[in-house]
């Protein structure tokens, strides 16, 4: 059969003739797929990437504690350093390259806009120990951020401070550690419910704080199971650490419930925010009775994940946990002037201390707020409605094929899914995630939340188009259809066009390298 | 090698005059994946039945391993530290983890032999 | 809406194979008396260019470092961070990525990651170090409570000239988890490793001490590890200036087990405070009690040699409960600017930048050594350095900011209680400071002073 392309010339179905089997190149590189080593694999001496005026001879007040001796970087020069970035940056996928369909990480869209208003020298180049006199901008967006936050959540006090959503679990959990202390509860009040289906963090920051952590069990709507929650509760019981929507995609329908029952018991709610896109602009944690949460910055207000981090978690706070809210806290005078509070004394004596060095992640906090401003009331009401509509329409679409657990109605921004659909294929969750890669995809969420065997959680967010939907679908209805079909290699030997192929994490873990070492 | 009784928690015990060799079942092996390292408990230390002595962790998992049996802890596997693989290779003999000196051997007598402990896996694989 | 992309046509046809009548219907989990029907008293959608003026009206009410003499230290530095820096943190690989759980579509990140841990690993002269922490102050923090796993010891002796945010934060944390806690008095005159030799007994896990200490003091640190590992501790070395672990001797080559430093000082602005990147280093026995995320080197099914995130069993996802630390995030995208400009600089250009920065300091410590009444309190030091002034700092300060130039930091700002230390001044000089502000410093505290 000859069959022929757009420009009239015949071309040879992949696979069909043994003499157009593709060539191993000389390099490596395969076009645009560049290799790219190490950065301690190109240097030469002598050679450095900055310039820098002579140094001022003066008397060295170092006496004998100068560095002698060799640090062993690597000299490079700058067109190098460039070009090694610049390949590097080549091997990672990211949202500014597709749909990154992770559940429970909200990876939407990271505008420019924030990225410059970051970097305005006004924000950017001020240092946190200047007189307040000089920084009251800096304060005044704080204070913006802060009402923005309240107003967003229903509650009366905000902690900017904490670094990322693990360390606001970490700060909210405190404040609630510190209130049963100034009770008198701490010793009798040792246990913190979470559900089975809950993020790792929550556990390990329950334990980490010396609380003993009592799980509890979904029922058969991936819900918390109320009569196990009524069950647990007792004069022990100090608090219970909820995401809502949950980790199942479910909105927890009970949990006024839940809020009063616990609040009679004696007890606090902690809730975890990190789904807080569902329904932002829609709901306010505050009417549903919760007492502390914190939100993810780099989550629903879209600062850059900038491949791990940083993050930024500001934790809002009941008028029962207020009090207790670390420092620094910023206040306002009479006559406008704006000043930070940073000790644990006078008008922030209950505060239970502090939680990180200076006031927290300022520049997720111009970013954030530059994205609040632009969506404003009406947009974030939006962004709630559209990232619930695109998870059900992947649903829809997705349900034709894959499995669902709960099906007892709607999902919110995200949908779970298990492997009970793969049953009987031979593969896993992991080589189905594979294979999207291959696809151009990265990955959902996959074993996680451990409730579910085998768990996908899909989370498109709203800034992720129809096309973008369909095409995603489409991939993957494709791709059930090739596990059900029994084309097991599409999947095990999966990904085959990525920069690497699945790696060795046995060995990574029995025979750890974690740095480069020179030739001994 | 009939001679092992389990533990509801895949442990294994072999006992050789009034000292119990440990270890996890080939069953758990399995399910773990491939072993990259093993927290062992402290030579000398006292333990009681059912308490956490020991962590086996694969690369997605940790392990924690229960003390099939109560007394002193007179001896741990140190060759598994080094190659971690032993336990999947042979989990019921060079891959053991821990000797115990009993100082309740009826103990023993509560745990499942072979047969029933084969019958309790089938049970939990459905 | 610029970042919604759904039309009106999209979400009816949506609706309808989803199968419902509207997009509240897909809210009606929600209790009614929770649904809130109308947007929020907030204001409304606005364009770029409002927002921009908007946020530049904010940022103008500041005094910007750059606009006039400054010489903030204390836990924070102004360097000059090189053009393509910033340019190569905003490919969006990068800015946009995720954390490497597919490291088949992450090699970027991994493999800068794996430069980053070797980098810190050579600045601080340790074994191993890990691909970042949210800052220095929740380092230290974390520092202690592994040293507590690793001695099985529960008592923390922090040194009063350790910055006090580190204190705080190190403090909270600890009495969060029944840690106890002993900090000896702040010393103004020199570090005062005797006072923390003797806090020593057979109930300490670690001793934490700053290197440079928060008044720039410099000590040879090795008696004092000598004297923690005589009695089973660790040592634990907190730098605020990364920049000073290659003018001086590494914490490494002092018999330090744990360095808990702050990055910031390569590759990331100041930023008021944030974000910025903890340093977390150890020794390679240490190594599967640290916190936080590592990248280690493997091979992928085709024999090439590639990274992954590893030893994950101490983390929270695997471990939850029973972790080595709740952290879930590391720093990315700072670490990326840490390391593009450590490795812009190299060898030879760190070496001249840090024999820069102490050149820089001493001249400012001359400068200020002619001032009559001005008292120098820190004989050796590498970029930072404290003085006694004739009267309290604080106001010289605010004075001095009024016009337009940033002196320092008064001690007072990070000791208030310590009524002693009110008329004593933090001054930081960097790479970026001129002669002209030199001389500027100096005229306008003569004359504040007169």
């Amino acid at each position: 059969m000859n069959v022929m392309n757009k420009q009239g010339r015949p071309t040879v179905p992949a696979g069909e003739d043994e003499s157009s089997a593709a060539p191993e190149t000389f390099t490596g590189n395969r076009a645009l797929a560049l290799e790219e080593p190490l950065l301690f694999e190109q240097s030469a001496e002598g050679r450095s990437g900055v310039d820098f005026a002579p140094v001022p001879e003066v008397k060295d007040r170092r006496g004998a504690l100068s560095r002698s001796g060799t640090i062993g970087l690597p000299g490079v020069s700058e067109p190098q350093v460039v070009r090694h970035y610049t390949r590097l940056s080549q091997k990672n996928y990211a949202i500014d390259a597709g749909i990154f369909p992770l559940g429970s990480c909200t990876m939407k869209h990271n505008p420019r806009l924030n990225e410059r208003m970051a970097r305005l020298p006004g924000f950017s180049d001020i240092h946190p120990l200047q007189p307040e006199s000089t920084v009251q901008g800096a304060l005044q967006l704080m204070k913006e951020l802060s009402r923005w936050l309240m107003t967003l959540t229903g509650m009366p006090a905000v902690a900017l401070s904490p670094g990322a959503g693990a360390h606001g679990e970490l700060t909210g959990m405190a404040a609630i550690r510190a209130a049963l202390e100034a009770k008198g509860e701490a010793g009798k009040r040792r246990k913190v419910l979470v559900p089975e289906s809950a993020h790792g963090t929550n556990p390990a920051t329950a334990a980490s704080l010396g609380f003993e952590v009592a799980g509890i069990e979904e029922d058969e709507h991936g819900r918390v199971d109320l009569k196990a929650f009524e069950k647990s509760l007792g004069e022990d019981v100090a608090a219970i650490m909820l995401t809502n929507p949950n980790t199942c995609g479910v909105f927890e329908y009970d949990i006024r419930r839940i809020a009063d029952a616990l609040h009679e018991a004696g007890g606090y709610f902690y809730c975890d925010g990190a789904n807080f896109n569902a329904i932002v602009g829609r709901v306010r944690p505050g009417d549903l009775g919760i007492d502390a949460m914190h939100l993810n910055l780099h989550k629903t207000f879209s600062t850059p994940h900038g491949g791990g981090g940083p993050g930024s978690g500001p934790v809002v706070y009941s008028e029962a946990l207020a009090p207790f809210a670390p420092v620094p806290r910023v206040e306002q005078d009479a006559d406008g002037t704006l000043r930070l509070i940073e000790r644990a004394n006078g008008e922030a004596e209950q505060a239970f201390g502090r939680v990180k060095g200076f006031h927290g992640q300022m520049g997720m906090f111009v970013r954030a707020l530059a994205y609040m401003m632009s969506h404003g009331a009406d947009g974030l009401r939006q962004v709630a409605e559209d990232s619930v509509l695109n998870a059900n329409y992947l649903k829809a679409r997705l349900s034709e094929a894959f499995s669902l657990p709960y099906t007892d109605g709607p999902c919110m921004h995200e949908v779970l899914f298990d492997d009970s659909f793969l049953k009987g294929t031979g593969l896993s969750t992991l080589d189905f995630a594979k294979a999207m890669i291959d696809e151009g995809f990265h990955p959902m969420t996959m074993y996680f939340p451990l409730v579910v065997h085998g768990a996908m959680l899909v989370e498109p967010t709203e800034t992720e188009n129809k096309q973008s939907l369909d095409q995603f679908a489409d991939a993957l209805l494709g791709l059930a259809q090739a596990a059900k079909a029994g084309e097991t290699e599409r999947f095990t030997q999966a990904p085959r066009f990525a920069p690497r192929r699945r790696l060795d994490e046995t060995q990574a873990a029995r025979k750890p390298v974690l740095r480069w070492k020179p030739a001994a | 090698m009939a001679n092992e009784r389990y533990t509801q928690e895949h442990e294994w015990v072999r006992v050789e005059g009034d000292v119990a060799i440990c270890g996890i079942s080939d069953f758990a092996q399995t399910q773990l994946g491939d072993v990259v390292f093993v927290e062992l408990p402290e030579v000398g230390g006292v333990v009681a039945k059912d308490a956490e002595v020991a962590v086996v962790e694969s690369v997605k998992a940790a392990s924690d391993v229960y003390a099939p049996v109560s007394g002193e802890v007179i001896e741990v596997n140190e060759a598994i530290v080094d190659d971690p693989e032993t336990v999947n290779r042979d989990a019921l003999g060079e891959g053991w983890l821990f000797k115990i000196k009993l100082s309740d051997p009826g103990e023993i007598d509560d745990l499942m032999d072979e047969t029933a402990y084969d019958e309790f896996v089938a049970g939990e694989e459905e | 809406m610029r970042y919604l992309p759904l039309t009106p046509q999209d979400r009816t046809s949506m609706l309808e194979t989803i199968g419902a009548p509207s997009v509240d219907e897909l809210f009606r989990d929600v209790p009614t008396a929770a649904r809130l029907n109308a947007p929020l008293d907030l204001p409304p959608h606005a364009s770029e260019m409002a927002v921009e003026r908007a946020l530049k009206v904010m940022a103008n009410r500041n005094h910007a470092a750059g606009e006039g003499p400054f010489f903030l230290g204390a836990g924070a530095y102004r360097h000059h961070v090189p053009a393509t820096v910033d340019y190569l943190i905003q490919r969006g690989e990068f800015l946009t990525a995720y954390t490497p759980y597919q490291p088949e579509i992450a090699q970027g990140t991994l493999q800068v990651l794996f430069e980053f841990q070797t980098q810190v690993a050579m600045l601080t002269g340790m074994d191993v170090a890990n691909a970042s922490m949210y800052d220095g102050a929740t380092s230290c923090a974390e520092a202690v409570m592994m040293a507590s796993r690793v001695t099985r010891r529960h008592k923390a002796v922090l040194s009063g000239n350790l910055h006090p945010h580190y204190r705080d934060v190190t403090r909270t944390l600890c009495r969060m988890t029944d840690h106890p806690v002993e900090v000896t008095p702040v010393h103004v005159f020199d570090p005062d490793l005797d006072a923390l030799t003797d806090a020593i007994d057979d109930s300490v896990g670690c001793v934490v001490v700053q290197y440079p200490d928060v008044f720039g003091h410099i000590a040879d640190l090795t008696p004092l590890a000598d004297a923690c590992h005589a009695a089973g501790a660790l040592l634990v070395v907190v730098v605020t200036e990364a920049v000073a672990l290659a003018g001086l001797k590494p914490p490494g080559e002092m018999g330090a087990d744990i360095v808990a430093a702050e990055g910031q000082s390569f590759g990331n602005a100041l930023n008021f405070g944030g974000p910025h990147v903890g340093l977390f280093a150890t020794r390679d026995k240490l190594v599967r009690q640290m916190p936080g995320r590592l990248c280690g080197q493997t091979v992928d099914a085709d024999g090439n040699r590639g990274f992954v995130l590893t030893l994950s069993t101490r983390e929270q996802h695997i471990r939850r409960e029973k972790a080595t630390s709740n952290i879930c995030t590391n720093s990315g995208l700072c670490a990326l600017a840490f390391s593009i400009q450590v490795a812009l600089l190299g060898e030879e250009g760190m070496q001249n930048l840090a024999a820069l920065n102490h050149a820089t300091a001493v001249q400012v410590a001359e400068r200020l050594d002619g001032i009559k009444d001005v008292e120098s309190l820190t004989p050796a030091f590498f970029n930072e350095f404290a003085v006694r002034l004739p009267r309290p700092a604080g106001p010289v300060v605010e004075a001095l900011a009024e016009k337009g130039v940033l002196a320092g930091v008064p001690a007072s700002r990070l000791y208030p209680e310590e009524a002693s230390l009110s008329d004593v001044l933090l001054v930081a000089a960097t790479e970026t400071v001129t002669p002209e502000d030199i001389e500027a410093l100096g005229e306008a505290l003569e004359q504040e002073l007169a």
